[in-house]
């Protein structure tokens, strides 16, 4: 048994850079996904993730299936239309949500225009699904590089972005940290899926990010708990989807994030905090 | 020249939404120390006034000046805090040390002390470890105040903040605030109840999106000025001339 879950990787160097690529995703993801979620911007992940596909299109046009141009037109775009979401619903009527919505739609429709004109559909499949058992040197570089810095930024901007989250006007009326901090955030925010995108999809980029954040909330209650349980989730789930696709021959990008969400609904009904099955159980009421 | 100790000075100031003015052409001053109600009827400006002083929202015209060096809280009325945010009432009440360890700085023991003393003062020891959402409105409003305690304002700006509490608690905050004053700290709070103002504040700026009175207690709360601040609320004219009024 033991064997079967080591010796893929042990035989093979395409694995072990697909678990290390993993690890790197994992760790820097699930904690963004955790201030998403806390803030309510849960599918704003969902929506940013497409609006990287023109920028990502255009680097592919433009210079082939060459990463770097990729990861920086992917990043353009998606900060791009967060940027202008912001600004919009800063200065007009339009809430950031419904903002967001305009541009990243068009965002989307201008990258699958971008891919069909002029692209084959098996690129297409690569910029949509990933390839996480392909990943060479200069992706994995590029994905444990946006680790780094996210993990680092998010040390650095870490109190500043839990009082934003829980009591915005509370930190604009004490300090400057408000606006720098919301902008941190969003690049951040653009750069993991940027990385994620790389090895699992734009579509799936989102699923690392933010499915292991709504399993911890039934498992942890503080901040600090919730990043935690995200972290091993998301790691725990990538390791399994990359054995799943190895031995049951299924992409490996749907995989983890099916096994994301397998941990999700088992949480949703077993989880410690506000499981299903534990309000199923009559227990008496405290004394106090 | 008289005044030169004021915490807050008005010069002429009118806020407002979208050109038109919420509070009208508003001059005077605040002096350091003072315990000052504001008080009027609904829309009378009193939140907008709040809001100008601690700069949330820019003057339509004149200058609102807050004394140098001088650090301002303010407890606004529609709070934006998330409720369901899984924060322990210790690290909510711990924000309010924000102007001393920044966001980098680690508790210091002394620092722990001090949050524990707060909560004691609003009478919430035992409940450091609760998470906010579990906190009933008063509660939270108890955890609001001992934030307060912390920032150790010279300022102190509370907008409507007995709503929805009861009465112990309310009593309970006004011996907090009656504290502070008698700290030499500058309290402003909007309040809706009459007898309350009477009661604990020596000052009162009666607002109706103009100045009604603005002086001591007793004087400013009037019958008369109380029926003409009725009268003075009235809705936004959309096609109202632009005001040419010369400031006094």
């Amino acid at each position: 048994m033991i064997d079967a879950i080591i010796d893929p990787f042990v035989e093979f160097a395409f694995m072990r850079r697909a678990a290390a690529g993993c690890l790197a995703l994992s760790l820097a993801a699930p904690p963004i996904g955790v201030f998403l979620m806390l803030r309510r911007m849960s599918l704003m992940g969902d929506a940013m993730s497409h609006a990287v596909l023109p920028g990502a299109a255009i680097g592919y046009l433009l210079f082939g299936l060459s990463l770097p141009a990729m990861s920086f037109g992917g990043f353009v775009a998606g900060f791009a239309v967060a940027l202008a979401a912001g600004l919009v619903a800063r200065s007009t009527l339009l809430r950031e949500d419904a903002s967001l919505a305009g541009f990243y739609l068009v965002s989307l429709a201008a990258g699958v225009l971008i891919v069909s004109v002029r692209g084959s559909n098996i690129d297409l499949l690569h910029v949509l699904f990933g390839t996480v058992l392909a990943l060479d040197d200069s992706a994995l570089i590029l994905v444990a590089s946006i680790a780094t810095v996210s993990l680092v930024a998010l040390a650095v901007i870490y109190r500043p972005l839990v009082l934003e989250c829980f009591d915005p006007q509370f930190l604009r009326s004490t300090s400057r940290w408000s606006s720098p901090t919301h902008l941190i955030f969003l690049v951040l925010v653009v750069l993991n899926l940027v990385a994620g995108f790389q090895a699992l999809g734009t579509l799936m980029a989102v699923g690392i990010m933010l499915l292991p954040a709504v399993t911890a909330r039934f498992w942890a209650d503080d901040v600090s708990g919730l990043i935690l349980v995200a972290v091993i989730c998301a790691f725990t789930a990538s390791l399994l989807g990359l054995l799943l696709s190895y031995y049951a021959n299924v992409p490996t990008g749907p995989a983890i994030i099916l096994l994301c969400g397998a941990f999700y609904l088992l949480s949703m009904f077993v989880g410690r905090r506000g499981g299903i099955v534990w309000s199923l159980v009559p227990r008496r009421h405290l004394e106090a | 020249m008289p005044g030169t100790d004021s915490a807050i000075a008005f010069q002429d100031v009118t806020l407002g939404y979208d050109r038109h003015p919420a509070v009208h052409h508003i001059s005077g001053k605040v002096e350091a120390g003072s315990l000052l109600a504001i008080v009027g009827p609904n829309g009378a400006g009193k939140s907008t006034l709040l809001k100008g002083i601690v700069g949330e929202l820019k003057p339509l015209s004149g200058r609102i000046e807050v004394k140098r060096r001088s650090r301002v809280a303010y407890l606004p009325q529609q709070i934006e805090t998330d409720r369901s945010f899984p924060i322990s009432v210790f690290d909510c009440v711990a924000m309010g040390l924000w102007q001393r360890i920044g966001a980098w700085r680690g508790l210091s023991a002394r620092y722990n002390d001090d949050v524990a003393r707060a909560l004691a003062t609003v009478g919430l020891q035992g409940l450091s470890g609760r998470l906010v959402g579990a906190l009933s409105g008063g509660q939270f409003q108890r955890v609001l105040f001992a934030r307060l305690l912390l920032q150790d304002a010279d300022i102190i700006l509370l907008d409507e903040p007995f709503r929805a509490i009861d009465t112990k608690t309310v009593a309970d905050l006004i011996a907090l605030i009656l504290a502070w004053h008698g700290e030499g700290r500058t309290i402003l709070a909007a309040l809706h109840d009459i007898e309350q103002v009477r009661a604990h504040f020596p000052d009162t700026l009666l607002l109706a999106r103009e100045v009604v009175a603005w002086g001591k207690t007793g004087e400013v709360l009037a019958p008369a000025n109380l029926a003409m601040s009725r009268q003075l609320v009235q809705a936004f004219d959309d096609h109202a001339e632009i005001c040419e009024r010369q400031p006094a």
